[in-house]
């Protein structure tokens, strides 16, 4: 594939766009393990919701 | 069962971790088919090979203008219903949204630079999508910043309403003034002025783009819900260690 004389240009917007992708799905990633952690601390720790206690979803 | 029975959040995150998985699937096959489109497009008669951005550019430039849209309707929800997860869905939309319009900025910029001689002129369009960017930036200060969650919803909703009257700016910046932009080319009267055989793949990858918002969108949802449930046990935790 020749990308032509601005080649340059192009290769930096799809490097850009995979670095924004990659750090979209890592931040969603990385902060779903990061409450799910906190959250099973917690509840190791006897803590429950109020609605849970009350027998409520 | 409802559409809206689906507002309540232990039935939503149900609902979000069995769709997630799909929604993944379907992002990557089709990024990899509206990539393998895009860079077999043929080259533009003017444009050259840099028309190859035209298809990362476009559709960050829509799902930019898409997030704000999404979080005008929360932020109705949120002020007008006072419902949670209208809320929730607000505060997860602004930081993807936010990173949408910078790639379109920075595309943009790139693809200016060989086109137009410059990487920024401040010019309507382009002025007006930094003014998107830097709305972004302050509801997520708003979000970020406030000590009372509740408080921080408000005033991030109330500033995305009003900056609301931005988007149409945007869109009809280029027919209202004289700009270096080039006038809207996909969806005008008449018809799009772009060939199919761009077109097809700059329509595979505005799906494919759209697929990873709504994706990452969900994701940062669940993870909002989870948030306010760690803070919620913490809050009790706090009462019962207060009371002992």
């Amino acid at each position: 594939m020749n990308l032509g004389p601005h080649a340059d240009f192009i290769i930096a917007s799809y490097a850009v766009a995979i670095f924004v992708v990659a750090a979209l799905a890592a931040w969603v990633t990385l902060d779903y393990i990061t409450q799910r952690r906190i959250l099973g601390d917690l509840e190791e720790r006897g803590v429950t919701r109020r609605s849970r206690g009350k027998g409520h979803p | 069962m409802a559409v809206i029975d689906f507002a309540n959040p232990t039935r939503f995150l149900k609902l979000a971790n069995r769709l997630l998985p799909w929604l993944a699937v379907a992002t990557v096959l089709t990024f990899a088919y509206g990539l393998n489109g895009a860079l077999h497009a043929p080259d533009d008669y003017q444009q050259g090979a840099t028309v190859k951005i035209m298809f990362l550019h476009v559709p960050s430039a829509w799902l930019g203008m898409f997030g704000w849209m999404l979080m005008s309707v929360a932020a109705l929800g949120t002020l007008v219903w006072r419902h949670p997860l209208a809320d929730v869905a607000g505060k997860a939309a602004a930081p993807i949204g936010a990173a949408f319009t910078l790639l379109c900025l920075v595309t943009g910029s790139l693809w200016g630079r060989p086109m137009w001689g410059t990487y920024w002129v401040w010019d309507a369009r382009l002025t007006s999508v930094l003014v998107l960017f830097l709305l972004y930036l302050g509801v997520l200060a708003l979000y970020w910043t406030a000590e009372e969650p509740g408080r921080g919803a408000r005033a991030a909703a109330i500033l995305t309403l009003v900056g609301a009257v931005n988007i149409p700016i945007i869109k009809f910046s280029v027919d209202w003034w004289n700009t270096l932009h080039q006038p809207a080319s996909v969806f005008r009267m008449g018809g799009s002025s772009i060939d199919p055989s761009i077109l097809h793949p700059l329509f595979a990858m505005a799906i494919a783009f759209t697929l990873l918002f709504v994706t990452l969108h969900l994701a940062a949802m669940r993870n909002e819900i989870l948030r306010r449930r760690v803070r919620a046990m913490r809050l009790i935790q706090a009462q019962g260690l207060a009371s002992a």
